[in-house]
């Protein structure tokens, strides 16, 4: 256990973390080449990146501060209603409904986090879990709103910057996506970098430790989790306005399982693993749902298995491995 | 008019609370043991349903012998899986567990899905439980009121088991402090065991006795998954008194919502939980 704590948190610290590596270009180069690699993918990729940015605000929470959550998605749901409902009633600004829906999403964050954050374990389970099936309850409810389950239909946003238009081939929604979750990723980055982040691991580690060293738990927790809503609030509204559409699948718990699957197929609590597990579920989901759904529903399993039981640190760990093994053996 | 729909209300919301707590009153006390966040329990009383409505349709097996076959079918499955995978996770983080549980519940799902397809399965009740019977000018269904009496008698027999025989006192001890139910020679591996064994046999038969409540598709263990685990958080964990009162709760209000506010939905009874869960996070039943 201790070698393995050891590993890990060798993968979350980098030697001087403010310092870039080689290895940190290469989400965003592959993102680039893919545009050019693979036109007419740009709706799939620009479905990536906002899980991406969806699943980094839950590395936050289960990979950082150590909240478990089964109800993500009340807050990526929450950002994409705020976006659709203020696309609906004429405000149509991208950035403009963008921000709202972040702060929206952050006011939930805020009422509930500041509610379940009280409890632990089974309890904070449950809660997190039934504030999503009240979210999702309501707006299949309010149906005059919300469209209920048919979804939330005239959902249109006014071209970026006033100039691009949100285009049929989605190059538009492309580039802007990719734009939000890099800047989204860089304060991410000097978040989980900063005294805070470090307050949030040893709480992780420790709490009993950290409240004896006068750390405010409560408040550390809190911020973490008002900060991760804002971010998946950010995600939803990327999905209202690139896909033109808010559905009731947002605010789901099964939503809410597969972007923690995503974040632990990848490995939490080291920022990369969104951009791992995420290209890498999606794009297994795109092949293997397509032909039968219990395939894909058998196949998501038995990776879930394979990685409780043999690889818990996610590919990102296994890479890690792989890698040091090599150096090792260029070393000798 | 008030009166009778009152009565009808409440006999509805008894009987579906009394198959949720036929369910999750294994997970109460599993959970309670074993500290395990399990999110796969639905899974055997899927299997339960599946198990049952298979035997009647294919093989002609009459509606008890299937309902009791089932169960021990499936009390033979949970034993196989507590000592197989269960029991490796015991002390694993919570996160493990929960994602070990989920991975459970969608291989379950796809290979129920792949043997009996996508559709819910019809259950084909024996001919003296159809129809309806008049009980005080009220006519109610038969078959709730037989669910309800033999949940009753099932129920009963549990608390029996649980109170009065020494397998009942060691889990109490069990749960009440595992170190010293250890320490006095208790053999908790093989308690574990049995109890994991006796709670997915109860889950089973829930599900076989609730096929017209919960529909026995693939989708169930997710989708009704909510339901057990709010039994079991409100109910209180280890209890099996407070499972009970959660369940009946939970039935009764929410038939009762859906039939006086159907446009208002469930919303009301997930925030009922919300709310209860804020004031007593370890259940009504804590002990102070």
């Amino acid at each position: 256990m201790s070698h393995q704590s050891a590993t890990l948190a060798a993968a979350t610290r980098p030697a001087d973390p403010t310092k870039l590596r080689a290895l940190e270009v290469l989400p965003w180069v592959a993102a680039l080449t893919f545009y050019f690699v693979a036109p007419g993918y740009e709706p799939l990729a620009t479905q990536v990146f906002v899980m991406i940015l969806f699943a980094l605000s839950l590395d936050l929470l289960v990979g950082f501060a150590g909240i478990v959550t089964l109800g993500h998605a009340a807050l990526f749901g929450t950002g994409a209603y705020a976006a659709g409902l203020l696309s609906v009633n004429g405000i149509t600004d991208p950035i403009v409904t963008a921000v709202l829906a972040t702060l929206a999403a952050a006011a939930v964050g805020l009422v509930t986090g500041a509610l379940m954050l009280r409890t632990k374990g089974l309890a904070l389970l449950m809660l997190s879990l039934a504030a999503c099936f009240l979210l999702y309850e309501v707006a299949n409810q309010a149906t005059p709103w919300t469209g209920g389950d048919d979804g939330l239909q005239g959902v249109t946003f006014s071209p970026l910057f006033g100039i691009f238009p949100f285009d049929f081939r989605g190059q538009t929604a492309f580039f802007y996506s990719l734009g939000v979750l890099f800047l989204a990723f860089l304060a991410m980055r000097r978040l989980v970098n900063s005294p805070f982040g470090w307050s949030l691991r040893g709480i992780r580690e420790n709490d009993g430790r950290m409240r004896a060293l006068g750390c405010p738990i409560y408040l550390r927790r809190l911020t973490a989790y008002v900060l991760a809503s804002a971010i998946a609030g950010l995600a939803g509204a990327l999905q209202a306005q690139t896909t033109q559409f808010v559905a009731l699948h947002v605010l789901s718990f099964q939503l809410s399982g597969d972007i923690l699957i995503m974040l632990i197929l990848g490995g939490a609590g080291g920022l990369y693993g969104a951009f791992i597990g995420v290209p890498v579920y999606m794009l297994a989901q795109d092949l293997l749902a397509k032909q039968d759904p219990a395939n894909w529903y058998l196949w998501q399993g038995a990776m879930l298995l394979a990685i409780t039981f043999f690889a818990p640190g996610g590919l990102t760990a296994l890479a890690q491995q792989a890698l040091s093994a090599i150096k090792g053996k260029l070393r000798r | 008019m008030i009166g009778s729909s009152i009565v009808a209300i409440l006999f509805f919301g008894v009987a579906y609370g009394m198959i949720l707590y036929l369910i999750s009153v294994g997970l109460s006390v599993t959970m309670g043991l074993m500290g395990f966040v399990n999110l796969a329990h639905g899974v055997f009383a899927m299997a339960g349903g599946y198990a049952t409505v298979s035997l009647m349709n294919t093989m002609g097996v009459p509606f008890f012998p299937s309902l009791a076959l089932a169960c021990i079918i499936v009390t033979g499955m949970g034993f196989v899986l507590e000592r197989t995978l269960y029991s490796r996770l015991y002390g694993a983080t919570e996160l493990r567990q929960v994602l070990f549980s989920i991975a459970l519940c969608l291989v379950a799902m796809a290979i129920v899905r792949i043997v009996w397809g996508p559709l819910a399965q019809p259950i084909q009740l024996p001919e003296y439980l159809t129809g309806q019977t008049d009980i005080l000018g009220q006519a109610l269904p038969t078959y709730r009121l037989f669910l309800v009496a033999f949940a009753a008698i099932v129920i009963g027999g549990l608390w029996l088991t649980f109170e009065r025989t020494l397998f009942g006192a060691r889990i109490r001890a069990a749960v009440d402090d595992r170190a010293m139910a250890q320490a006095v020679g208790i053999n908790t591996k093989r308690l574990f065991a049995a109890t994991f064994g006796l709670g997915t046999g109860l889950a089973a038969l829930g599900g076989g006795l609730g096929a017209d409540i919960l529909a026995i598709a693939p989708a169930y263990p997710l989708q009704h998954i909510v339901l057990f685990l709010i039994v079991v958080a409100v109910g209180g964990l280890g209890s099996i008194k407070g499972p009970f009162i959660a369940a009946l709760a939970i039935g009764v209000s929410d038939t009762a919502c859906k039939y006086f506010f159907p446009e208002v939905g469930s919303v009301f009874v997930f925030a009922l939980v919300f709310l209860l869960l804020l004031w007593r996070p370890n259940g009504i039943m804590e002990r102070r």
